[in-house]
């Protein structure tokens, strides 16, 4: 890492690149922690909810990039583990609001007066939280030892997956008696004991929609830059040389793919009371293939592009939809069409650019510590991260 | 068997439904990876080809058979356009061909939305199709019939078309060695182009016909993807013979389970079918024998 900045500028500049290199993640994770915090007190309480929804995806999106960008496994299902995390959730608010003895209104039209096993188990809110990432983890895990382990991948993979949240969403709506079919389950009150109309309440949940965000691309970051991640990296691009080298690809790639699978059930989890909504709308098949816009756009193989993506595409999504929603669908088509047609690499595909344009302009020899700071956080673009975080907090102040 | 027998009728007619709608995703499957997700889009175009063609023509049977070919050639002409457009740039990297044909099937839909509106239409079918045919003391819905029979006919045409042209020669060639093809002087593009339209025009051909018994919306193709991609995953790719023995054995499961449980179940039950399947044949019902490691 450190040989790209010794070639930035005098020697001042080479020693506040060396220091950025060696402290990089936390000065990264210093920014994030203080937009973060700063964050509540510039925006409003509505977009303040906006932005944790798009964190929400932003955390679906964080899986997807290890489980595609690093491991190759285009999961075009992940509103199943979404959906899971989220149902999870929901049983658990919807018990707790109704409190013990009770069935929910849409139960109780149907005649119902016991609740069902499935939804009893998540009432201890232990269970439920442990429930949001353990569910879709153990499926993932299950569906994932029988596919990978006989060597099921690629195209086949994607479709099975497809085919898994479209079975998903049909028995969701098939079996309304128990799940509240095509309405879903909505009209939450609170979320362990605190009322959700409370804007503080709010708040907190944005704190915990960041700070889960943040955990998680740091989790990432680690698996990335451990063995752990070079293993990964070895299956999706040559896994029969890393057979015939004594690894498993099948159990590296039900890691990667568990991993992917809890995180998106977190999200999907944290869902539930931002929205104060989940149905099967929100996780049929093309609900989750959007899951993946923002991957395309950020870049699927960077570090922050999923999450930066996201972010930008449910801002847009929000801008553009209400106000011109047939415009909206063909500007999400052809993010697809164009992006991966063209920068199959997102916007990770411009890293190179800035230390080209900087090179040729011959800027980067500056004199002071704060200058070389600033020039050396967007040259270390070489390994992705510098100009996505300038993204991230520009994308953070336009949604602000 | 008073209980049995219609009930294989259920199943087959469903069979043969999966079976138009899977053939062409399993010819330009099998040869280029390509894994169409506007296929069905396709299926819609020809679905539209036929509410079109019922509207402007007076004579439902004459209308009927015109919207079959004109359908063929507007989901076929759509099909190469977008081989030429994009999927040509995209031969290495056949993976990233679905969340581009994702792309182009949002679009399509949003354009459908747009130029037909987004309330569901209907075709009207010839008279003959309406009634219900007797045969051996049974009734059947003879739009049912005129499916099942059509994807027979487009099976058997294919098949020869593979079998006995020089065309069908060279697409076979191309799909079993792509570069032992191009040595021996096939243009693999110009094969790939055309197969592209023939897997495509087949969509068209299905919409056409599955607007017998659907109505026409824009999500229409959306009703048959998911389960076409099923079909062509467990019969292997790229050979007709495991999609038309994977259709039938599908519909047939489905319309099994589903008599004594439900439609949403007998789905889910389809689904778990082709993952236990796989466990046993990872490469699908028909596979081509190979050294190949992949």
């Amino acid at each position: 890492m450190a040989s790209k900045k010794t070639v930035s500028g005098g020697a001042s500049a080479s020693a506040a690149g060396e220091f950025y290199a060696k402290y990089k993640p936390w000065i990264g994770t210093a920014i994030a922690v203080v937009l973060i915090l700063l964050a509540p007190s510039v925006m409003s309480v509505y977009n303040l909810g906006l932005l944790s929804k798009y964190l929400c995806y932003a955390m679906v999106a964080v899986g997807i990039g290890l489980a595609w960008g690093q491991g190759g496994m285009l999961t075009l299902g992940q509103g199943l583990f979404f959906g899971l995390g989220a149902y999870v959730m929901a049983i658990h608010m919807k018990l707790s609001d109704i409190g013990p003895g009770q069935v929910p209104d849409f139960m109780a039209q149907y005649g119902i007066t016991e609740v069902p096993g499935f939804w009893e188990l998540f009432r201890n809110p232990v269970i439920a939280v442990i429930g949001v990432a353990a569910v879709p983890g153990a499926i993932a895990a299950l569906l994932g030892l029988a596919v990978f382990g006989r060597g099921v991948r690629g195209a086949y993979f994607a479709i099975l997956s497809q085919a898994l949240v479209a079975a998903f969403s049909v028995l969701l709506i098939g079996q309304s008696k128990t799940t509240g079919g095509t309405n879903g389950l909505n009209d939450f009150k609170g979320f362990f004991g605190y009322d959700l109309t409370d804007d503080a309440n709010k708040q907190m949940i944005f704190y915990i929609c960041a700070f889960l965000t943040l955990a998680m691309v740091l989790v990432v970051w680690w698996i990335r830059r451990s063995f752990m991640g070079d293993l990964i990296i070895g299956v999706r691009d040559q896994e029969n040389r890393m057979k015939f080298l004594g690894y498993n690809p099948a159990s590296i790639k039900v890691f990667a793919f568990s991993l992917a699978a809890m995180f998106a059930g977190i999200g999907g989890a944290m869902f539930v009371p931002v929205v104060g909504i989940i149905s099967p709308s929100d996780i049929g098949v093309t609900p989750s293939i959007l899951m993946l816009a923002g991957v395309v756009i950020g870049g699927r193989t960077t570090l922050l592009g999923p999450v930066v993506g996201t972010l930008l595409v449910r801002f847009a999504e929000t801008q553009l939809s209400e106000a011109y929603p047939s415009a909206w669908t063909y500007i999400e088509g052809l993010i697809f069409i164009l992006v991966i047609a063209f920068v199959p690499m997102g916007l990770g595909q411009f890293k190179g650019l800035w230390p080209w344009i900087k090179d040729r302009l011959g800027i980067g020899s500056a004199g002071s510590v704060a200058a070389a700071a600033a020039s050396a956080s967007v040259a270390s673009a070489g390994d992705g991260g510098g100009d996505v975080k300038a993204a991230a907090s520009a994308s953070a102040a336009v949604t602000a | 068997m008073d209980m049995l027998f219609p009930q294989i009728v259920a199943g087959l007619s469903n069979g043969s439904i999966l079976l138009l709608a899977a053939l062409g995703l399993s010819l330009t499957f099998g040869q280029m990876g390509v894994i169409n997700n506007a296929h069905g889009e396709f299926m819609m175009a020809g679905a539209y080809t036929a509410y079109v063609m019922s509207t402007l023509i007076g004579n439902k049977t004459v209308a009927l058979i015109v919207a079959l070919v004109v359908g063929f050639a507007v989901s076929g002409l759509l099909g190469l356009l977008l081989d030429v457009a994009l999927l040509e740039r995209m031969r290495m990297r056949p993976l990233d061909t679905l969340l581009v044909t994702f792309g182009v099937s949002l679009v399509l839909q949003q354009l459908a939305r747009d130029i037909f509106g987004a309330t569901p239409v209907y075709a009207s079918a010839p008279e003959a199709l309406t009634n219900p045919v007797t045969v051996f003391g049974y009734s059947f819905s003879a739009g049912r019939l005129f499916i099942f029979i059509l994807s027979i006919v487009c099976v058997a045409a294919l098949y020869a078309v593979l079998k006995l042209t020089p065309l069908g020669r060279q697409i076979r060639a191309t799909s079993e060695n792509r570069d032992l093809a191009e040595v021996s002087g096939i243009s693999t593009r110009t094969v790939d182009h055309v197969t592209f339209f023939l897997g495509s025009g087949i969509a068209g051909i299905a919409g056409v016909a599955l607007s017998l018994l659907n109505s026409i919306s824009f999500n229409f193709g959306t009703t048959f993807i998911v389960q076409a991609f099923l079909v062509v995953v467990a019969g292997g790719v790229g050979q007709l013979k495991g999609a038309v023995i994977a259709s039938f054995v599908l519909g047939l499961c489905q319309s099994a389970i589903e008599l004594p449980t439900s439609a949403s179940i007998g789905q889910v039950a389809v689904f778990l079918i082709v993952v236990v399947f796989l466990q046993f044949r990872p490469q699908g019902l028909v596979s081509i024998r190979s050294r190949n490691l992949a």
